[in-house]
């Protein structure tokens, strides 16, 4: 039997790496295109001031992509080092979107990347501007193929258990690529990161704006920024909504959750909007609530029903019944491939594999599981609702923050009056972190959400681990928290010391804080 | 297209290709690494010979992170029981090329003397400590690796950090350090000139020469040492399943693919060749041969490790039937040839526009350039 404390330490370790890492995903990804808008117009206005932006902005990009690329290589090997038997299970599916990615994405951006900072004076300028087109093509390419493989995680279509082989296989690849879950998660995530670089740069410009300094500069920034996060935060919200839908089909036990809905409500379902969740005794103690509305989102009808928690709990239960009849035939075909009967029992009860593995928490020897155990397992199978309730809540929050921001930052910009509505340039200011809070908040209601499983309905994610001792765990957290302490500490330092400093940092002698002696 | 036979010796050489493009692409950045604190003297000097790797270090590194999916798409079983068995070894070289992006990017954006050495020495450290590790694992998989299955194909890797560092493995790492480290010293001598460039020189002729003789004793050892051999069980175009043959555990045994196939003793011979051309070249001032040279060192040296083990990936020596080989630790007929389309389309196209991305920054990056482009450059 595998620990629980081993568990609970991969977990932490593979949370806190990844939630690191995707503090400087967003950025890119925004960035990158506000620099391709950026030098596009460069190139059709030869003006160069835009030139001097894509330089200026483009150093920030750098700094934030310095620490993308080290925290990256973290997520490519820790399937292996932490979660080796998950990538035995699942590799077959799961390792080919990764490795495309590479191939066709990874590639492509951190070899244009380079010719981006260094290519300026040897390439003509039309030759440039594709340089960080593809760039920004390579590094959203990049997060399509990765969020596929983890769309996967949540809706594992297109693939098939082998007991030969003891592992999911692969059945049709472009099932796992066209996912709905994939298309929906692709887009409202990238939108999230489009977001993030469009409210750093409006952010940035605000500040130097409220400063009265390099004010052409920073004025031209802020209406590239309003501009292209009002159509990002828009983008965000609907997709988020259509991720809702996506949720509905194939995760039922995270809508039930995210939504505190712990009974099957008579359709269409109310909204809650806020409520105070009691996980002991399966309601809320105060709720507030939106008739209709869960209902209108969840299902896009008035007549279908949403599952409440109850309900499906009762389903898991069958379901892990079926589960242990399909774990004890797999045992049985796994000593003895020729036993047909066993072979027909697996075959009958297969789809239901995954849930009998839940019980493997409790017992190495599932044919015997007590009802307690089964009872266990079947709590399981709804992750704990307050965490996810209140994420969830604040992540939308900040979304519809956001989009009356770019909202009233383009309106203004398009009365041309922005930089006197000192109101609007604080607003902008104050709030250039809080993208990355909606993202991290975003991670956890997609991934705790998934809990218990690694791959829903398939592989739980207390079989997924290495084995490893829990001393190694704690040592290699503590390694990760060192150097991505100081990591962050050197990348914010730099951060705050060039947007400070600002173009001027270029040294071309036409903007404030020159560098001294050149 | 291919049967399931050919498409797993096909993903034995894609691999292998993978692992030589990382060898010779980043491994010449991690050379470079390496050889900065030794080649460059004053901070000009470092700086010019950072700005020689500067606008490829990151596209090159992308064939350590191709690689890793690679395997795990292709070897699952070997990225799973590889990774995780190695974790400390895996952990180190993580940590350790955590120096390197923010190394050559962050270095050069504040001008105080402590911390521009500080990241000298963790671009040494992120040039350094991989080729060794690499090295090590390849030496421990020759070694045979303490690992196993249980019957629901979980593996459990019943060694130490410390055991891995036994005196042959640490020979294999020497080879590795030493031909990553004469590869960042030719390409050194390709980019810069001048007082860099003499010592870069002098670095090639030496690691050059280290890699002939530590490569020549390892064969030695090898020849000498344990290996592995199928004795029964595996069929190489059926189901994937480890658990399914029995593995012979002799001396020699690492030798008889060139006793069976006498044409891959031309695999060592390149090694050499390379070596020896390589030296020669760098003596005499003829760098961009030099460098081709070395990279033939490079397959040579690869090759040399994969065949002698071939079919076996990573033997176990604690339970030898757990073995993993290039037949039965692979992915499914579907995802193999699936990738290999993705290989096949892909990787010409990264061999395209790499090349262009070094034609538009060719020419040799000197302090004078690095002056006057004090806020542009690395």
């Amino acid at each position: 039997m595998i620990s629980s404390q081993l568990v609970d330490l991969s977990r932490l370790q593979f949370a806190i790496t990844a939630l690191y890492h995707f503090l400087f995903v967003p950025l890119t990804l925004g960035l990158s295109f506000i620099l391709v808008i950026m030098e596009a117009t460069y190139v059709l206005t030869g003006r160069q001031i835009y030139k001097d932006m894509v330089k200026f902005w483009g150093k920030l990009f750098g700094i934030n992509f310095a620490l993308g690329v080290t925290t990256g290589i973290t997520m490519e090997f820790q399937f292996g080092t932490n979660w080796a038997y998950y990538s035995q299970y699942v590799g077959d599916v799961f390792g080919a979107p990764l490795a495309i990615e590479g191939l066709m994405a990874f590639f492509l951006e951190s070899t244009f990347i380079g010719l981006f900072f260094f290519g300026w004076g040897r390439l003509s300028k039309g030759k440039h501007l594709l340089v960080t087109l593809l760039m920004a093509v390579g590094s959203n390419l990049s997060a399509l193929w990765i969020l596929i493989a983890n769309a996967w995680m949540q809706d594992p279509v297109g693939a098939h258990f082998n007991y030969h082989t003891m592992r999911m296989e692969l059945t049709n690849f472009w099932t796992v690529v066209f996912n709905p879950t994939a298309q929906a998660k692709v887009v409202h995530t990238v939108s999230a990161g489009y977001v993030t670089g469009a409210l750093f740069v409006l952010g940035i410009s605000s500040y130097y704006l409220l400063k009265n300094r390099d004010t052409e500069f920073a004025r031209r920034s802020f209406r590239i920024a309003a501009a292209f996060g009002l159509a990002a935060s828009l983008s965000v919200i609907v997709l988020g909504d259509e991720s809702g839908y996506t949720v509905t089909e194939s995760q039922q036990s995270k809508l039930a959750a995210i939504e505190a809905m712990w009974h099957t409500e008579p359709a269409p379902a109310a909204l809650n909007l806020i409520a105070l969740p009691d996980q002991e005794t399966e309601s809320n103690r105060y709720d507030v609530q939106i008739p209709y509305l869960m209902g209108l989102i969840g299902t896009r009808s008035v007549t279908k029903t949403i599952p409440g928690i109850a309900e499906i709990k009762e389903k898991n239960r069958r379901r892990i019944e079926n589960g242990i009849i399909a774990l004890t035939a797999l045992e049985r075909l796994r000593r003895d491939p020729q036993d047909a009967q066993a072979r027909e029992l697996f075959r009958d009860h297969q789809q239901d594999l995954g849930f009998g593995l839940l019980l493997k928490k409790y017992t190495s020897d599932v044919s015997r599981a007590t009802p307690q155990m089964i009872q266990q397992a079947v709590d399981d199978t709804v992750p704990r609702v307050a965490p996810l309730f209140w994420s969830f809540r604040i992540m939308v929050g900040l979304g519809f923050s956001f989009l009356a921001l770019f909202a009233l930052a383009f309106y203004y910009s398009a009365k041309g009056n922005f930089m006197h509505k000192r109101w609007l340039l604080k607003w902008a200011l104050w709030f250039i972190p809080l993208p990355w809070v909606a993202a991290e908040f975003g991670w956890v209601v997609s991934e705790y959400g998934r809990q218990p499983w690694s791959i829903y309905g398939v592989l739980p994610t207390q079989l997924s681990v290495s084995s490893l001792s829990t001393e190694s765990l704690h040592w290699s957290i503590a390694g990760f928290v060192l150097f991505y302490t100081g990591l962050l500490i050197a990348e914010m330092y730099l951060m705050v010391k060039y947007a400070r400093q600002g173009p001027g940092s270029l040294g071309t002698g036409r903007y404030a804080n020159e560098p001294s002696g050149t | 297209m291919f049967d399931y036979e050919t498409l797993k010796f096909i993903w034995w050489l894609v691999i292998g290709v993978l692992l030589m493009g990382f060898a010779i692409m980043d491994g010449h950045d991690m050379g470079v690494g390496t050889l900065l604190p030794f080649v460059g003297r004053t901070d000009l000097e470092r700086r010019a010979i950072i700005n020689t790797v500067g606008p490829h270090w990151d596209g090159n590194q992308v064939w350590f992170i191709t690689g890793g999916g690679a395997i795990f798409a292709a070897w699952p079983l070997v990225y799973a029981t590889a990774f995780s068995g190695f974790y400390w070894a895996m952990l180190a070289v993580l940590w350790a090329m955590f120096f390197r992006p923010v190394g050559f990017d962050y270095r050069s954006k504040i001008d105080r003397p402590l911390w521009r050495k500080g990241w000298d020495l963790g671009l040494f450290i992120g040039g350094a400590v991989p080729p060794i590790i690499f090295g090590v694992a390849f030496g421990n998989l020759l070694l045979g690796v303490p690992f196993h299955f249980d019957d629901s194909l979980r593996s459990s890797y019943s060694g130490t950090f410390w055991q891995l560092l036994s005196p042959f493995a640490l020979l294999a790492g020497l080879v590795s350090l030493s031909l990553l480290t004469f590869q960042g010293a030719n390409y050194l001598m390709v980019r810069t000139e001048g007082a860099i460039y003499q010592r870069a020189r002098k670095a090639a002729l030496a690691f050059g020469v280290l890699l002939l003789v530590s490569f020549s004793l390892a064969g030695i050892w090898v020849s000498h040492m344990k290996g592995y051999a199928i004795t029964s069980g595996a069929s190489p175009d059926g189901l994937p399943n480890p658990l399914a043959k029995m593995v012979s555990v002799e001396a020699g045994a690492w030798l008889r693919n060139y006793q069976f196939y006498p044409w891959t003793k031309l695999v060592p011979a390149l090694a050499y060749a390379g070596g020896v051309l390589g030296i020669l070249f760098a003596y005499l001032r003829r760098p961009l041969s030099a460098f081709v040279s070395s990279s033939l060192a490079v397959l040579g040296v690869i090759g040399t490790a994969g065949v002698s083990m071939f079919p076996f990936v990573m033997p176990s020596s604690s339970d030898p039937r757990s073995s993993l080989t290039v037949w039965d630790s692979t992915s499914s007929q579907l995802t193999l040839g699936l990738m290999f389309g993705a290989v096949v389309i892909f990787v010409p196209l990264i061999v395209l526009y790499t090349s262009w991305a070094y034609k538009v920054m060719a020419g040799k990056v000197t302090t004078e350039y690095i002056e006057a482009n004090s806020n542009s450059t690395y």
